[in-house]
C-alpha cells in the first residue's frame, strides 16, 4: 500500500515536471556560453549575447564568465565529465590541441552544415582560420577573440632622437634604444620575462622571422613533433642581444612583482616601446599619460629575414557534444548573429580585437573606422597577420601539446638567462630537452588518437 | 549502580554515524582513490581514455633532477615559515599573556590575518614588497638592488616565506595564548615570590607546560606549508624567478590545472602525501618524546 502510495506519487511528480520542461521549451530554447574573459571584455562578451537576445524570440543564450582562459577550461571539462557541460564553450590557443583531441565537441563546420546554414569558410582570415583549423583546413570551431602581437613606440621620446617612424628590424631597434638611453630615458624597452609575457619574443618572433619552433610545423602534422627553436640561429641571437640591452639598461624588466607591468609602464610614460597584443590598444588609450603621442608598428624583423605572417592569439567557441538538437539549432543561430559585419564592428570598436573575416574588416574599412584617431593603427595587425598571403608553407600557429608547460620551461629559461646570467645556448638548450619530454608525455597520452 | 545510556543495536548507531562517514567518503577518500588511480595511468584531460602506465609516473619524477631540487625547496619554505609562525607567535603570546597595554585587543585582532584567503594576502604582500614601487621600494633607494624579488630568486623565497608566516602567526597565536592561560597562575605566583624574573619562569615554567601545545602547532604548521602555499606562490611569483619559489604544491597545481597533466599532477600529490605521512610519522616518533602532557 506505502511503496504503490510513493510510486503515484513519484509519476505525478515527474509528469509535472516533464510538463513544465515542455512547456519552457516552447517558449524559448535556452543555452550556455562559458567564457573565459573577465573585466572590460566580459562585460563585452555579454551585451553582445543581449543583443543576440534581443534580435530573437526563439532562443536565449546564458553567457556566465568563468574568470580567465584556464579557469574556463578547467571548469568546462569537469562540468563536460559530470555529464554538466555548456552547449558553447570558449578555449583560448593553448588549449586547442586538447580539445581537438578529446573528441568532445560537435565540429563547427558539420554543425553549421546540418542546421541548414551556408557559411563561407574562405571568408576568415587565412592567418586566423589556419590556427584553428585541422591539418585538412576543417574549422572545428570558431574564432571569436583574435589578436597578434604589435610594437608600440613613443612618438615624443622617438622625436627626441630624430626619429619619425618605427624601427623595421632590431637592429635598427638597438640604435633607438641605446640612443633613447643616451638622451636620458630610463626605460626604452620594457619588456617582461614571465610564462605569460614570453610569447612575443619567443612564439611571435619566430613566426615573424620564419624560423620553426618545432618539427612537423610546428606540430600541425602530428604529435610526434619536437622542439627546434633552441636550434634557430636568429632566436638565439635576438635573445643575446635582448640580453645586451639588458646589460646595458636599455631594455628593462617591469611586471607586476617589481610593482608596474610593462603596459603600464608605457601608458604612464615610463617605457618608451613595448611588445603586447592589438587588444590592449584600446587600454593604452585610455590610460596613455595626458598629450602623450604614441602609435603602433608591425613587429621588427631580424636582419635580413623577410617577414613572414605572426601568429594569432586569443581563442575560439566550440560546440560541445551531448546536447538536443533544438540547443545545437540555438548555437547555429548565436554563431550566425555573431558573424554579421555589423557585429565585427562593435566588437572592435568596445574592445581591442580585431575583425577575424575578411567581410567584416571590409565592413570596417567601409565605415572608415581605421581613419579615426583611437582605432587608427589597428589594421597594421591585420596586416601582420597576412602578410605572408593564404597559401605560404610556413606553419600557422603553433599545436603542441602541454603548451603552457612549454612556455613555463621557456619563461624559466629566459628568467635564469636573465637573472642569474646563465648561457643562452644552454639555458635554451635545457628548455627544448625538458619541453620534449613534455610533448614525449603528451603523445604517450593520446597514444592512438589520431591528429586531425 | 551507574546508569548509561547506549545504542541497542550496533546499526543504530551506524545510522547516525553514516552522514559523516558518507561526507568523509565523498570529499576525501573518494577524491584520494582516484588522485591515486590517476597517479598509475596517463590520463585524458577530456576523460577520453586512460592508460594503464604502472610507476612510469613516478619513476620520471623521481629521477628528474628538478623535481627534487622543488622537494628541497619545500624544506626550506617549510622550516623556515614554521620557524618564523610559531617564533612570532609565541612571542606576541606571551606577551599578551603578561596583560600588557592593549591585551584585550591584541587577543582578537591577530586572528584575522586567518581569515584572509591566500590570493588577497598575496596580492597584498605583493604591493608591499614590489621593490619600484612597494613600501620596501625605500631600502632600494637607500641601497640600490639591495631588494628585488622579481629577479633575485633568494629574496622571492623570503617574501613567500614571509607572507605564508604572517597567516599563520595568528592562527598559532590563538592555541598559545589559551594554553598560557591553562596554566595555573598558582604556579607562576609561587615562582615569583621564590625570585623567579619573568624570563626563567617562561624559561622553566610556562615552555615546558606549552609543549603539547608545541608540538600540535609544530605538526600542523609542517603540514601546511606543505600543502597551503600554492595560492601566495601563484599570486606573487608564479614559482620564478628561474623556479626559485618552485615549491612542490604549486608545481602539482600548475601541472595539472594550468598544463592539464592529471597524471602527472595525481602522482605528485601522491608523492607529497607520503612525504607528510613520512613527517608527521617522524615527529611523533622522535619528538613527542619530549612533550610532557600531564
Amino acid at each position: 500500500m506505502k511503496t504503490k502510495l510513493l510510486l503515484s506519487a513519484a509519476g505525478a511528480l515527474l509528469a509535472a515536471t516533464l510538463a513544465s520542461g515542455s512547456a519552457a521549451a516552447a517558449e524559448k530554447t535556452k543555452i550556455d556560453f562559458w567564457f573565459g574573459n573577465s573585466g572590460d571584455i566580459a562585460k563585452r562578451v555579454q551585451e553582445q549575447c543581449d543583443r543576440f537576445n534581443q534580435s530573437q524570440g526563439d532562443y536565449e543564450v546564458v553567457c556566465t564568465s568563468q574568470g580567465s582562459y584556464d579557469a574556463s577550461l578547467q571548469n568546462t571539462i569537469a562540468a563536460f565529465r559530470a555529464g554538466k557541460q555548456p552547449t558553447i564553450a570558449q578555449v583560448s590557443d593553448a588549449g586547442t590541441l586538447d580539445i581537438m583531441l578529446s573528441g568532445a565537441f560537435y565540429p563547427a563546420n558539420q554543425l553549421m552544415k546540418d542546421m541548414g546554414y551556408d557559411v563561407n569558410w574562405s571568408d576568415y582570415f587565412s592567418g586566423i582560420s589556419g590556427y584553428y583549423a585541422t591539418s585538412k583546413g576543417e574549422m572545428y570551431s570558431f574564432p571569436f577573440n583574435s589578436s597578434t602581437a604589435l610594437f608600440y613606440w613613443n612618438k615624443d621620446a622617438f622625436a627626441k632622437i630624430d626619429k619619425d617612424h618605427a624601427p623595421a628590424t632590431w637592429q635598427e631597434a638597438a640604435e633607438d634604444f641605446k640612443a633613447l638611453k643616451a638622451a636620458g630615458y630610463a626605460c626604452p624597452l620594457g619588456f617582461d620575462i614571465s610564462n605569460n609575457e614570453i610569447w612575443q619574443y619567443v612564439e611571435q618572433f619566430e613566426a615573424v622571422n620564419g624560423e620553426p619552433i618545432a618539427t612537423r610545423k610546428n606540430g600541425f602534422e602530428g604529435l610526434d613533433a619536437d622542439l627546434v627553436f633552441n636550434k634557430n640561429p636568429l632566436l638565439v641571437s635576438f635573445i643575446k642581444d635582448l640580453k645586451s640591452w639588458y646589460d646595458a639598461g636599455a631594455a628593462v624588466i617591469k611586471n607586476k612583482a617589481t610593482g608596474q607591468t610593462f603596459v603600464e609602464a608605457f601608458a604612464a610614460g615610463d617605457c618608451q616601446a613595448i611588445l603586447t597584443s592589438v587588444g590592449d590598444h584600446g587600454n593604452i588609450g585610455r590610460t596613455a599619460k595626458e598629450g602623450m603621442n604614441w602609435g603602433v608598428a608591425m613587429l621588427p624583423t631580424y636582419g635580413e629575414a623577410k617577414r613572414h605572417s605572426s601568429f594569432v592569439g586569443g581563442a575560439s567557441l566550440w560546440v560541445l557534444k551531448g546536447h538536443s538538437d533544438a540547443e545545437y539549432k540555438a548555437a547555429a543561430a548565436f554563431f550566425n548573429f555573431l558573424a554579421k559585419p555589423e557585429e565585427a564592428l562593435t566588437w572592435s570598436t568596445v574592445t581591442g580585437y580585431i575583425p577575424v573575416r575578411n567581410s567584416g574588416y571590409d565592413y570596417l574599412v567601409s565605415q572608415g573606422f581605421y581613419e579615426k584617431a583611437p582605432y587608427a593603427g589597428r589594421e597594421l595587425a591585420i596586416k601582420s597577420l597576412t602578410v605572408s598571403g593564404a597559401d605560404h608553407s610556413a606553419a600557422k600557429g603553433i599545436r603542441l601539446g602541454g603548451l603552457l608547460q612549454i612556455r613555463k620551461e621557456i619563461a624559466n629559461a629566459l628568467q635564469d638567462i636573465f637573472a642569474n646570467n646563465k648561457d643562452v645556448q644552454a639555458s635554451l638548450d635545457g628548455a627544448a630537452e625538458r619541453g620534449n619530454q613534455l610533448l614525449a608525455r603528451f603523445a604517450e597520452t593520446y597514444k592512438g588518437v589520431a591528429l586531425p | 549502580m551507574e546508569k548509561r545510556v547506549t545504542f541497542s543495536t550496533t546499526a543504530i548507531g551506524l545510522l547516525f554515524a553514516a552522514p559523516m562517514l558518507l561526507l568523509i567518503f565523498v570529499f576525501f577518500y573518494w577524491p584520494s582513490a582516484q588522485a591515486l588511480y590517476w597517479a598509475f595511468t596517463l590520463e585524458q584531460p577530456w576523460g577520453g581514455g586512460n592508460r594503464w602506465v604502472g610507476f612510469s609516473n613516478f619513476r620520471q619524477l623521481l629521477e628528474d633532477p628538478i623535481y627534487w631540487q622543488s622537494v628541497t625547496r619545500s624544506f626550506v619554505f617549510g622550516i623556515s615559515s614554521t620557524a618564523i609562525s610559531m617564533g612570532m607567535a609565541l612571542i606576541l603570546a606571551l606577551l599578551t599573556d603578561r596583560e600588557l597595554a592593549g591585551h584585550r585587543l591584541y587577543r582578537s585582532v591577530f586572528i584575522w590575518p586567518y581569515a584572509i584567503a591566500a590570493p588577497a594576502l598575496g596580492l597584498a604582500f605583493r604591493f608591499i614588497l614590489a621593490p619600484e614601487a612597494g613600501l620596501l621600494s625605500v631600502i632600494n633607494r637607500v641601497w640600490p638592488d639591495l631588494w628585488n624579488p622579481a629577479l633575485d630568486g633568494k629574496d622571492a623565497m623570503i617574501a613567500v616565506i614571509i607572507a605564508f608566516s604572517w597567516k599563520y602567526i595568528g592562527y598559532n597565536f590563538i592555541f598559545f595564548l589559551s594554553a598560557l592561560q591553562g596554566i595555573p597562575r598558582a604556579l607562576i605566583e609561587a615562582a615569583a615570590i621564590d625570585g623567579a624574573g619573568p624570563m626563567r619562569r617562561i624559561r622553566d615554567i610556562q615552555l615546558p607546560l606549552l609543549t603539547p601545545t608545541l608540538f600540535f602547532l609544530l605538526i600542523i604548521n609542517i603540514t601546511e606549508s606543505f600543502q597551503d602555499s600554492f595560492g601566495i606562490v601563484d599570486v606573487m611569483t608564479q614559482g620564478g624567478p628561474a623556479r626559485a619559489t618552485e615549491l612542490m604544491v604549486y608545481k602539482i597545481y600548475f601541472d595539472g590545472f594550468k598544463g592539464l597533466d592529471y597524471s602527472g599532477a595525481a602522482a605528485q600529490s601522491i608523492l607529497l602525501m607520503l612525504l607528510v605521512i613520512l613527517l608527521t610519522i617522524f615527529q611523533f616518533r622522535f619528538i613527542e618524546r619530549r612533550v610532557h602532557y600531564k
